[in-house]
């Protein structure tokens, strides 16, 4: 493939991820807010968005930590949130597994809800792409994002002591997720999911250590498997 | 309330660490051999069922209000929910919940 085919490969991952960045601005805003209100310095909120680099379970964490669970509980916890990252790597690796080691250490760190949705869905449309055409691809995906999530995150981070509190911010992060929750109700199996998870957390609301999370979440994933098998064996799963 | 420096820089650390790991577990490591059917099956439901359960408890007993469930963030919950299984859009969900939320703010508060 010629070296100009890859490069709009780039462009064209620019272009598909510009509307992202109306959710990753918001987002990264919000997180340097909170994490400013919850007390952590410009320097700790910066580390922690560029290392972790992942919204949701970045959020967890925050939130847990301030309701003094312990340090274990909130680890698991935030990893649990992040787990579907572990299916977006299964997901590309038939599509970019062949690429060098220091590429693919790139790729996953960069594998996130947009990158890897915007990939697959390209990849999935234009079968004969190259292995240097996907990875252009990708990396387009997150050039823009990536910078615009991190500003966002410092410019929240900055402005963040200077929310008052009639602003009701305690409540951006409920909503935030929720939003996230309504267009991921895609089949039956993931609307049991989602119930019994709020079922099983207000059931396990006192469980010691904050592990009523870990608890809902493990039984929710379990339902929503079972759910699809059942389904399936009934023939009305697509 | 701050949060101990000690706990702060473990999660972050460790958050790190297992964030990318669970990233580069099956590009990296795994390579293309294929993955057991079960795993996969429990892997797609984590994301819903895992933030149903953060958001709930916050819902219903919101630490702003002292864990007094409280009508303004009830239905501002309600409406977020609703606006984003009906549209399938984040951002209108997102405002539809705030302006929910900052009207009954108004109204009641």
């Amino acid at each position: 493939m010629s070296s100009t085919t890859a490069k709009s490969f780039f462009w064209k991952g620019v272009r598909d991820s510009a509307p992202f960045v109306f959710v990753a601005g918001p987002f990264g805003l919000l997180f340097g807010v909170l994490a400013t209100e919850a007390g952590l310095n410009v320097t700790e909120t910066m580390i922690f968005t560029m290392t972790v680099f992942a919204g949701a379970a970045q959020f967890a964490a925050l939130q847990l930590m301030q309701e003094n669970a312990p340090t274990l509980i909130v680890l698991a916890s935030a990893l649990a949130v992040n787990l579907r990252v572990a299916m977006y790597s299964a997901s590309l690796t038939p599509y970019l597994g062949a690429a060098p080691i220091w590429q693919r250490v790139l790729v996953a760190y960069f594998t996130v809800d947009q990158s890897y949705a915007l990939s697959v869905s390209q990849f999935e449309t234009y079968h004969d792409m190259s292995l240097s055409g996907r990875l252009r691809y990708f990396a387009g995906t997150c050039a823009l994002i990536a910078p615009f999530w991190y500003g966002a995150t410092l410019l929240g981070a900055v402005m963040g002591a200077r929310i008052p509190e009639s602003w009701a911010l305690d409540f951006a992060l409920p909503i935030a997720f929720l939003a996230m929750i309504g267009p991921m109700l895609r089949t039956p199996a993931h609307i049991v999911a989602a119930l019994v998870s709020i079922v099983v957390s207000i059931a396990a609301a006192g469980l010691p250590y904050n592990s009523g999370l870990l608890v809902a979440g493990i039984i929710a994933m379990m339902a929503g498997a079972r759910t699809e098998l059942w389904l399936q064996r009934r023939g009305s799963w697509t | 309330m701050k949060i101990d420096p000690v706990t702060l820089w473990t999660v972050i650390i460790g958050l790190a660490i297992g964030s990318f790991v669970l990233r580069f577990v099956f590009i990296g490591l795994v390579g293309d051999r294929p993955l057991p059917p079960w795993l996969l099956r429990h892997l797609r439901y984590t994301a819903v069922a895992i933030l149903p359960a953060l958001v709930t408890p916050l819902v219903i007993w919101p630490a702003a209000t002292g864990g007094t469930p409280d009508l303004p963030r009830m239905a501002a919950a309600a409406t977020t929910l609703a606006v984003g299984l009906w549209t399938k859009n984040v951002l209108a969900a997102i405002a539809a919940g705030a302006a929910t939320l900052y009207g009954l703010l108004y109204l009641f508060g």
